[in-house]
């Protein structure tokens, strides 16, 4: 068996007293697109960093490849970023920009021009191969940042939150665009962001972050539906958690109402489980359902055709629900409507703590 | 609201005074370098380049030239570099005692010159490097530096912090990317420090006066001429010498103000 193209072994980084990972213990694989993701100062960009070898690991060992990065140079490793900053060279074009690792690895002046063009076309930009990179547009430069990552062909490519200072449209298109070459390339992707909607409709496997330690891997549906702990759940957003104590017939005593999970649990435990905001039914009479709450609507979002809505039940617990416009039809949306939410005990995930 | 006018136009009176004020002499030497009276008085004589001719065909007038202007390009190269250094020590480096360092580093011009000069000579007789143009050289390093530093450290504070890095990730070494990354964005003040310390070391009297022993420069010359009697080839060279300085610090200014109002990055 051969090992995962990047390993992180027992790595610690500390910056003084503060220790900004905890050993940490990750595989990357050979093509996936892999997202870091967590709030800011849990550690996900200065893992991103000891890769690129911008920052050295305290303890532990990082390998790619199955060579040891301990002690080697950033210019030394395969390991091209693409920064949230963009750190384009602002005195060259754009042509010149996608040159400059070529040109590092002495690569010779027409070849290097030809490399730079093809991949500019590449991206979408080559009109623009001339221009002072001052005089791009926000997705321009980050195509231009893109191919001056990608040029050298590289194994892997870090992201650093690249997409943070575009506007929500551009976002969306860029995503397209990563994805795609993600796949064309099939090189491997490791992207921090601490946006879930990026990290979700990117990535293969997703990292969550928090205080410097790992809280769950998985796939985006797996932290989805059965996020690993309280952090994680309420960090995803989009979920119900609820909490409670088991009573004698292990259905579980919360300030909603008494709901059942599909787990048998020891009596008189303190758990906390989540439903997710699109498993919860909406109807105007009380439904024949063992997990009923009674719910005053409060305000609603509207998203493209999905809505969420915000409803307050006894005991101040809030409860999201999220549905897509037309099945909502026939129902009264007017805040302060007494509704009924329900949801099916398969769809409770009882999280660990 | 009318306070107000009252106020702006009253600045700008004022302002409009301050320089008529500074600039009035150098305007009353120029016109002057041109007049064909011996002394400087009003009404004017007719129009003359004789004051130009006389001065610029004396040789010792030719040889203080000759000095200041190697003096001012050894100088600024030196300091310059030097300069360029510090700034960029300040700028990627985070070490114990670097606020004295910066405050060491940025001293020089705020010692009273006649002090610097003098301890300049006392220092530079004990290695025998005293009355030479290399004496002058040394000094003139020194009172520059600060100003090199200080326009440099202001260029590279613009600079994006993963600049460097970014080049190093695509496969440059320190000094690849020093050559090709850092250099050329701070470029412009390198050349702005170049022009502001060659037109601070031309215009310097004090510091030369004391270290230069026989090789004069053009400020001491003029002192010299001064000295002896009012003549108007004083008039000529200060005209000269007057030029050559504000269309080096121009430069400068143009050079740095002309980026900082671009903005860079992002």
């Amino acid at each position: 068996m051969t090992e995962p193209l990047v390993v992180f072994e027992n790595v610690v980084k500390r910056f003084g007293n503060f220790e900004a990972v905890k050993q940490l213990n990750l595989n990357v694989h050979e093509g996936e697109f892999l997202a870091l993701m967590g709030p800011s100062g849990c550690g996900k960009t200065t893992t991103l960093r000891m890769l690129a070898g911008l920052e050295e690991p305290s303890e532990g060992d990082i390998r790619l490849a199955g060579k040891s990065l301990v002690g080697v140079k950033p210019h030394e490793r395969d390991t091209p970023m693409v920064w949230q900053s963009l750190a384009l060279f602002p005195f060259l074009n754009a042509r010149e920009n996608v040159e400059f690792g070529l040109k590092m690895r002495g690569m010779d002046g027409v070849e290097r021009k030809r490399k730079a063009f093809e991949w500019l076309e590449r991206l979408g930009i080559g009109e623009f191969s001339e221009r002072d990179v001052n005089s791009l547009s926000g997705g321009q430069r980050q195509r231009v940042a893109l191919a001056r990552a990608l040029v050298t062909e590289p194994g892997i490519l870090l992201l650093d939150e690249p997409l943070s200072a575009l506007d929500a449209n551009l976002v969306i298109r860029m995503q397209a665009v990563l994805t795609k070459l993600q796949r064309e390339l099939g090189i491997t992707f490791v992207y921090v962001t601490h946006s879930q909607s990026e990290a979700f409709a990117m990535a293969d496997r997703v990292v969550i972050m928090s205080k410097g330690e790992i809280s769950q891997i998985g796939t985006p549906r797996d932290i989805y539906r059965t996020p690993a702990n309280r952090f994680v759940a309420e960090f995803v957003g989009r979920n119900n958690i609820f909490s409670g104590r088991v009573n004698k017939r292990g259905a579980i005593d919360t300030e909603a109402g008494t709901l059942h999970v599909d787990r048998k649990l020891p009596v008189g435990d303190f758990v906390s489980f989540v439903v997710a905001a699109d498993l919860v039914a909406i109807s105007l009479s009380k439904p024949k359902e063992r997990n009923v709450i009674a719910a005053h609507l409060i305000s609603e979002e509207f998203v493209g055709s999905m809505v969420t809505l915000f409803f307050e039940a006894t005991g101040g617990t809030e409860i999201k629900v999220q549905a897509q416009e037309r099945a909502l039809e026939g129902i009264l949306r007017t805040p302060g409507q007494l509704l009924y939410l329900s949801f099916n005990a398969s769809s409770s995930h009882v999280l660990k703590y | 609201m009318k306070d107000d006018i009252t106020t702006r136009w009253l600045l700008r009176i004022y302002t409009a005074v301050i320089f008529i004020f500074i600039f009035a002499p150098i305007l009353a030497s120029f016109v002057f370098s041109f007049n064909s009276d011996r002394f400087p008085t009003i009404p004017l004589g007719s129009f003359t380049w004789h004051w130009y001719v006389t001065a610029f065909s004396d040789s010792d007038v030719w040889s203080a030239a000759e000095v200041s202007i190697l003096v001012a390009l050894s100088s600024a190269l030196l300091a310059t570099a030097i300069g360029f250094s510090a700034a960029y020590t300040d700028h990627r480096y985070d070490f114990f005692g670097k606020k004295a360092f910066l405050v060491l580093a940025l001293l020089p011009p705020t010692i009273p010159l006649v002090i610097f000069a003098l301890a300049t000579l006392g220092w530079l007789s004990i290695f025998g490097a005293s009355g030479k143009v290399v004496s002058i050289i040394i000094a003139h390093t020194v009172l520059c530096v600060p100003f090199a530093m200080a326009v440099i450290r202001l260029r590279l504070n613009q600079m994006d912090p993963n600049l460097e890095p970014a080049a190093w990730n695509l496969g440059a070494t320190e000094w690849m990317a020093m050559k090709s990354v850092v250099v050329p964005f701070t470029l412009p003040s390198i050349v702005a420090a170049l022009c502001l310390t060659a037109a601070v070391s031309f215009d310097e009297f004090a510091v030369a006066w004391f270290v230069s022993g026989l090789n004069k420069t053009v400020p001491v010359i003029i002192l010299e001429i001064l000295t002896g009697n009012i003549d108007p080839q004083i008039n000529a060279i200060g005209s000269v010498v007057f030029v050559v300085s504000i269309s080096l610090v121009v430069i400068a200014q143009v050079l740095v103000m002309g980026r900082i109002k671009k903005p860079e990055t992002v």
